[in-house]
């Protein structure tokens, strides 16, 4: 596709949604069976999924930490996820995406809980557009929850960017190839970023609106995290009636630090 | 008795060999200690850069060289470019590669091999810079669409890690590009032209210790440093660039105030070094 003359045509974008307007999520909690805890996460046309396995044994054994666990992320996109055929296994963005993915997660894990054992985070993009690693980041930070890693709160990941000088929330890939910039976030429910990287062009006052625009969208798609969350383990609890479902056991999901 | 065993060990092997972790500790402490006076280990205001030199053409045989000294850190940059094959997807444009690595000579922590994340991830924001201000006009670097461009070749070597190597290495780059030809001659392409180049992108690179910010991390305050945000401006001053790095979070407050100052010390720098 050659590149549209106009992106956004009275307010509206070409996929129809507005600029504060993030894509269709879909989520899937425990898809797994042998995982510890796992994710599926469709955001957009962006298909991911994410398995966590720990804590357990660090091998290679140098690596390990004698006072807390190691985390490791390995992000990695299928073949068959983009247009033209990606070579397999890891290159110089995947081994970038996945470093600032891990530290876009460490923080709110307890890893002083852990010494001596690893936290392993596997991402797989099996389709790709626009957006791949922060739908890694929320996929994987449900499926922490789900193995029932102790953390402080939830991550949620979207990005900014701004096509025909516009400010867009959660760019899809015509104006993440054609627009003007682009810029990952990811926080807590609470505000504290996590995850930030940008290029493109914008000015002081457009980044500065940007963040807050991507802290609203990080903020909505907390909600629906949780939501996936309670959804996996109340039905495990069977209870008919509208008890919070996280009133035991599981307090360190639901228990979701900020509200 | 304690203090007596202490100086038999100490006078047997010569220095105790106190462990990276130990160290680390220690560095912390005095670091941080520091940092609640107000104070830096090297004397400097917390918005202050070290002093930077930059020499330019150091190296004759590359098409474009630099050599940037920030404080103890040093990088030579170095700017090959020869006729290649544009991607398919961009006929009409020259290529950019950016390579980076931390070579074992340049400090006792960089082991040889493939280069790693930390390498890699500095690579490609020393790239990212370069290519999201669209500084070099990659449509004149077109000899013949869909068969020939010019490939640029940015080489960053890191010769002695003083801490900062991002900025460094991002302002090595772009000054080396800054007086690079293209070495039309050798290939029969006609006179040798300049790299056509349309801005100035800057990188500023700040850490968070302890909730404080510091500009232009010293290497024992990026050891300790829970986070480092990289800012590229142009010299419109716009952003084309960003990059968090670490694992501790920031808040709004901290980050828009690390791009206030990392805009003003862009232009700075600018202004006293890469004028076009």
């Amino acid at each position: 596709m050659s590149k549209p003359e106009k992106l956004i045509e009275n307010g509206i974008r070409l996929d129809g949604r507005k600029p504060d307007e993030l894509r269709p999520i879909k989520i899937k909690v425990g898809v797994l069976n042998r995982a510890d805890g796992s994710c599926y996460f469709e955001f957009g046309g962006n298909k991911v999924i994410a398995a966590v396995y720990g804590p357990r044994e660090v091998h290679p054994r140098h690596q390990q930490k004698s006072t807390s666990a190691v985390v490791r992320y390995r992000y990695n996109m299928a073949s068959f996820s983009v247009e033209e055929r990606k070579r397999p296994g890891p290159d110089r963005r995947s081994i970038e995406v996945s470093k600032v993915s891990r530290e876009a997660l460490e923080p709110v894990i307890f890893q002083e809980y852990f010494p001596r054992s690893a936290i392993d985070i596997f991402v797989e993009v099996l389709q790709a557009d626009a957006g791949t690693r922060t739908a890694g980041i929320n996929a994987a930070s449900i499926a922490l929850a789900d193995a029932g890693i102790p953390m402080k709160s939830l991550v949620s990941a979207c990005a900014v960017g701004k096509v025909d000088d516009t400010l867009v929330l959660d760019l899809n890939k015509d104006e993440d190839n054609y627009g003007q910039a682009d810029m990952p976030i990811a926080m807590t429910p609470d505000g504290k970023i996590t995850l930030l990287q940008m290029d493109g062009h914008l000015t002081r006052d457009e980044f500065k609106e940007g963040l807050e625009m991507a802290k609203i969208g990080c903020l909505a798609i907390h909600e629906m995290q949780k939501t996936a969350l309670i959804e996996k383990y109340s039905s495990q609890f069977d209870e008919p009636n509208d008890n919070p479902p996280f009133s035991t056991g599981s307090s360190q999901i639901g228990g979701d630090a900020v509200e | 008795m304690i203090i007596h065993l202490f100086r038999r060990v100490h006078h047997k092997s010569g220095v105790m060999p106190l462990s990276n972790e130990i160290m680390a500790e220690l560095r912390k402490d005095y670091i941080y200690n520091l940092m609640i006076k107000g104070e830096r280990e090297d004397g400097r205001a917390f918005d202050q850069y070290r002093e930077l030199t930059i020499d330019t053409n150091v190296i004759e045989k590359a098409e474009g060289s630099a050599r940037v000294k920030l404080g103890d850190t040093h990088v030579v940059v170095g700017v090959k470019i020869q006729p290649g094959t544009p991607f398919p997807d961009t006929p009409d444009q020259g290529v950019i590669i950016t390579n980076l690595e931390l070579i074992p000579l340049a400090s006792p922590v960089f082991e040889s091999g493939p280069p790693r994340e930390d390498a890699i991830e500095l690579a490609r924001v020393v790239d990212r810079g370069i290519r999201e201000s669209q500084s070099i006009d990659l449509s004149r670097l077109c000899v013949t669409a869909g068969e020939k461009v010019w490939m640029v070749f940015i080489d960053v070597h890191v010769l002695d890690d003083g801490g900062n190597i991002m900025d460094a290495a991002s302002l090595g780059a772009i000054a080396a590009l800054m007086t690079a030809k293209l070495p039309a001659k050798r290939f029969d392409l006609g006179e040798d032209t300049p790299v056509p180049m349309r801005d100035v992108p800057v990188a500023v690179t700040a850490v968070e210790i302890g909730g404080s910010i510091m500009l232009d991390p010293s290497l024992n305050e990026q050891s300790i440093a829970g986070t480092k945000l990289t800012v590229i401006s142009n010299q419109d001053g716009a952003l084309s660039g960003m990059q968090k790095s670490g694992v501790h979070p920031l808040t709004t407050e901290q980050i828009n105030y690390i791009v206030d100052i990392a805009i003003e010390k862009a232009k700075e720098i600018r202004e006293k070094f890469l004028e076009i």
